[in-house]
């Protein structure tokens, strides 16, 4: 198959501008007869939601959750970054395209990440007209900080809760649709299939999670804002009820998964505490802004702060090893993600890791409390700090964080055009859920950007271009290929609610998690990504025969939507591991051991690699074939990232 | 799974659909670790019911990390248990002893039916929001972010305001179950903010109005909504709320208000 990027010629500060001149337009009168879903209400859907319903079209979301403001973009803490160069320090919309790209390890698309740089600054105007309470300075104007990455501050924020607000701008956005009447709101309702008719989306299969009931809705075109699929690790910073399930069943109806094994492991999270854990906490990557991270200088000092013999505060200066100040001096402790994360590793695996466990390093806040005084510190991160307490019952004021990577954001997902089009027709992926703007590590504070841009900015006048195309004659309801996806939806169901075994849903899960953590995490091998396939494989099948799942459809069943959701990562996971045992370079967050620098660093071979990696379904226990899309580099030169 | 030493008994409010008639049905919670949090104690009772074929207990969660606001539970007496200032999921184990026997019960109020055992309908609030929680801007065609200055002060108790989760815990806690706290955080977010200004009186209005038709109860300046909100949202807010209330219910009818405001 050839991949068509849709990226248009020109340079690259007019691409976007002449692309939107060139899209087909929808006359207001017309926008009223067509139909779009929308699914997830996160920062992508409901930002899409709302201005789609503002243009006139009739909009039907759909969340999982009680109330589409549960989405898990809440939970994003530290800021959104924007190329508005409030702080006149150098910042431009080339230098954050330019950061974003290296950041990613070069292989994102040049054309996708300068439209997202481009396009970063209206949503801090957007935000703040509909009363997104952004910090702000004495003089009143909007205040920035730095995040990893990066030798700017442009970070736009709202104490540790940036996500929390900018969910909410969208949310009211999307309420006031919805009281408009535009937007018809399903909560409480969860996607477990695409309907196609003759290769384009036609709607979707959902599922009621109060009822049972399963329904068919219509649409000229299905967005899907699903999110991340980082609880293939079980353990993640993601919500509970994060999952796959929307895009990789529109994955075996026939779109392209692309880049699957690219994870981000987030470097500041509060370690794993037993095995009863359910999911990891983050601490915010604008800690780091102010926190040092540290581990012993030895072994014998690690060995007496595991024991307990002495307190992190005992550790005299010398002692301590300051390992990314050391190592990084221009970039510091605002390395990016993934090279914090595997210098961390890297201290444990050496036997340097601190608390109980071994598995954590310090992030210590002792020199910016001498230097800002502990009210200012708390003003900045005070709740950060007071999660920090009831997570693990220790006060951060006074002895330094524990914290370990974990599992936190996908930059892979569905294979998407510049229009933010699948390769099925009237199919679209925005935010975490497609692939297309962090080539193969994010930077941080660009998730909240890259939801939003596509939401606001990108999809209102993409998807226009498309309905204009197919004309706005109502879909068929009555098409028989609703009612046979329906049934293959009730079928599978079935066959979820006839597992009677003896392992719960849970237990399968978990099994996963440790397989995905220990040979797809944060250094991978030919050899263990071989044994981990085998591993997935063999808990795949037992699954389909031990797995044990309590009650019937009709009702509120817990367990059925984890079988359901457990029973597609068990797919995933495989596809995951394909893709990083294909990928034999390193490349920011996927580290092949046999691919690194005399220092330890990630090693790209850009002769072998330079593409994205969509793969393609082909049936269930088939292998996926491989589709390559070749990424041009026109405007920057490809070099060895470094930090140093 | 067990991981840990204490055994405690709970007494969990069982209830198949809105219409049955509930009951308390008492559980052990045996081999619980002091670090779990709340809902992980729930996962281990609920994994053992699994096992041995029965129902799970149905209760909503999502983040588990304090913010999504989706967590509930009414715990021994007190919405998201006995600690200030967190919600279920950030209660820890730790703060209970060996021994204790723990009531769990759904958020209790008119305007929340109960779903299935511990798990509400919180969809009023949404209903609330929507009736007036906005600024009406549309996506694009705003000015630069920068162009209205905002005193530090103001955007700081804006965002005071803003940072309500929408999990209903001063409902819960309520004897009248009265969403006031819930509704003046945002009616005072938008109304101390400059963008919100041209509809500050029109908004106030229509969202008690949408209050009042859901059934929530009035207030009586109790206090039980700030003493047990995870987020310690202010009674501050209900006055600010009354007062724009108040002002344009007497002075500002009718459309009229946002044209001679002049505020």
């Amino acid at each position: 198959m050839t991949l068509d990027a849709k990226i248009p010629a020109g340079p690259l500060a007019e691409k976007w501008s002449k692309h939107k001149f060139n899209l087909k337009l929808v006359n207001p009168a017309n926008k009223r007869k067509y139909d779009v879903i929308v699914v997830g209400t996160g920062l992508a859907g409901a930002s899409a939601a709302a201005s789609l319903a503002e243009l006139g079209y009739n909009v039907k979301a759909f969340c999982f959750q009680d109330s589409p403001r549960r989405a898990h973009s809440i939970a994003a803490q530290g800021g959104i970054n924007a190329a508005k160069n409030y702080q006149n320090d150098g910042d431009s919309i080339y230098r954050l395209f330019y950061d974003t790209i290296k950041g990613g390890d070069y292989r994102a698309r040049e054309g996708n990440v300068y439209r997202l740089a481009e396009v970063s600054v209206n949503i801090i105007d957007q935000c703040v007209a509909q009363g997104v309470p952004f910090a702000r300075e004495y003089g009143g104007l909007l205040d920035n900080r730095s995040f990893g990455g990066s030798q700017v501050s442009r970070t736009f924020y709202a104490r540790g809760q940036t996500g929390q607000q900018l969910l909410l701008g969208a949310y009211s956005a999307l309420n006031r649709q919805i009281h408009l009447g535009k937007v018809k709101m399903y909560t409480r309702s969860e996607m477990l299939d695409v309907v196609t008719i003759d290769g384009q989306a036609k709607g979707i299969i959902t599922r009621n999670l109060i009822t049972g009931q399963i329904d068919t809705h219509t649409g000229h075109a299905v967005l899907l804002c699903t999110g991340g699929y980082g609880n293939v690790f079980y353990l993640s910073t993601n919500a509970i009820g994060s999952n796959a399930t929307a895009v990789w069943r529109a994955h075996k109806r026939g779109a392209l998964f692309a880049n699957p094994c690219y994870t981000q492991i987030h470097p500041t999270c509060i370690p794993v505490s037993g095995d009863h854990q359910s999911k990891l906490t983050l601490m915010s990557e604008s800690l780091r802004n102010d926190g040092r991270v540290w581990a012993p200088k030895t072994v014998a000092t690690a060995e007496q702060l595991r024991k307990g013999q002495i307190k992190a505060g005992q550790v005299k200066e010398e002692d301590r090893d300051y390992f990314l100040e050391r190592k990084y001096p221009s970039f510091g402790n605002l390395v990016p993600r993934d090279v914090a994360s595997r210098n961390a590793k890297e201290m444990v695996d050496d036997g340097r890791g601190v608390g109980a466990s071994g598995f954590a390093v310090f992030l210590d806040f002792a020199d910016a409390i001498k230097r800002l005084g502990k009210d200012a510190v708390s003003a900045k991160y005070g709740n950060l700090f007071d999660m920090y307490y009831q997570i693990t019952d220790e006060d951060p004021y006074s002895q330094p964080m524990r914290i370990y990577p974990a599992v936190h954001y996908t930059m892979g997902g569905l294979w998407v055009d510049y229009n933010l089009s699948t390769n099925i027709p009237g199919l679209y992926a925005l935010g975490e859920c497609n692939f297309s703007d962090h080539g193969a590590n994010r930077l941080g504070a660009s998730a909240l950007m890259q939801g939003l841009a596509d939401g606001y900015f990108v999809i209102p006048y993409t998807v226009g271009d498309y309905l204009a195309t197919i004309g706005p004659k109502p879909v068929d309801g009555n098409h028989p290929a609703f009612e046979q996806t329906k049934q293959e939806v009730i079928t599978r169901i079935n066959k979820l609610l006839a597992l009677k075994g003896t392992k719960t849903v849970n237990e399968y899960h978990r099994d996963l998690g440790h397989i995905m953590w220990e040979y797809c995490g944060m250094a991978r091998t030919g050899e263990g990504l071989t044994k981990g396939k085998g591993l997935i494989q063999a808990l795949r099948a037992d699954f389909w025969k031990n797995a044990l799942v309590v009650g019937a459809n009709d009702e509120v069943n817990n367990a059925l939507e984890r079988a359901g959701r457990v029973a597609d990562f068990l797919e995933l996971a495989e596809l995951m591991v394909d893709d990083a045992l294909m990928r034999k370079e390193s490349c920011g967050g996927h580290f092949r051991l046999e691919s690194q620098t005399p220092e330890g660093e990630a090693l790209r071979d850009d002769d072998n690699f330079a593409f994205v990696a969509a793969w393609g379904y082909k049936g269930d226990n088939q292998p996926e074939v491989l589709n390559k899309e070749v990424l041009d580099f026109e405007f920057v030169h490809l070099t060895q990232r470094s930090y140093k | 799974m067990s991981t840990g030493n204490m055994n405690l008994t709970l007494k969990i409010w069982r209830q198949k659909n809105p219409d049955a008639k509930g009951a308390f049905v008492t559980y052990k919670a045996e081999g619980i670790s002091p670090d779990m949090s709340f809902l992980e104690m729930l996962d281990v009772v609920n994994e053992g019911l699994i096992h041995k074929g029965e129902e799970p207990v149905f209760f909503d969660h999502d983040c588990r990390e304090g913010i999504c606001g989706m967590c509930s539970l009414y715990i021994n007496g007190h919405p998201h248990g006995p600690k200030d200032a967190i919600t279920t999921c950030q209660l820890h184990m730790r703060t209970f002893h060996d021994g204790e026997i723990i009531v769990i019960e759904p958020w209790r109020a008119a305007a929340f039916p109960v779903i299935k055992d511990l798990a509400v309908d919180r969809s009023a609030f949404d209903r609330i929001q929507q009736a007036g929680g906005f600024v009406s801007v549309n996506t694009g065609g705003v000015p630069d972010a920068n162009i209205i200055p905002i005193p530090k002060v103001i955007a700081d108790e804006a965002m005071n305001s803003a940072t309500c989760i929408g999990c209903g815990a001063c409902v819960a806690a309520c004897k009248n179950a009265s969403a006031m706290l819930f509704v003046s955080a945002k009616v005072s977010q938008l109304g101390m903010l400059p963008q919100g200004q041209p509809e500050r009186y029109s908004r106030v209005q229509a969202m008690v109005a949408q209050m009042d038709a859901e059934g929530f109860g009035s207030c009586t300046n109790t206090g039980a909504c700030e003493a047990e909100c995870p987020k310690e949202i202010k009674m501050t807010n209900i006055s600010r709320m009354n007062n724009d209330f108040f002002s344009a219910k007497l002075f500002r009818e009718e459309g009229v208000s946002e044209h001679a405001a002049g505020e």
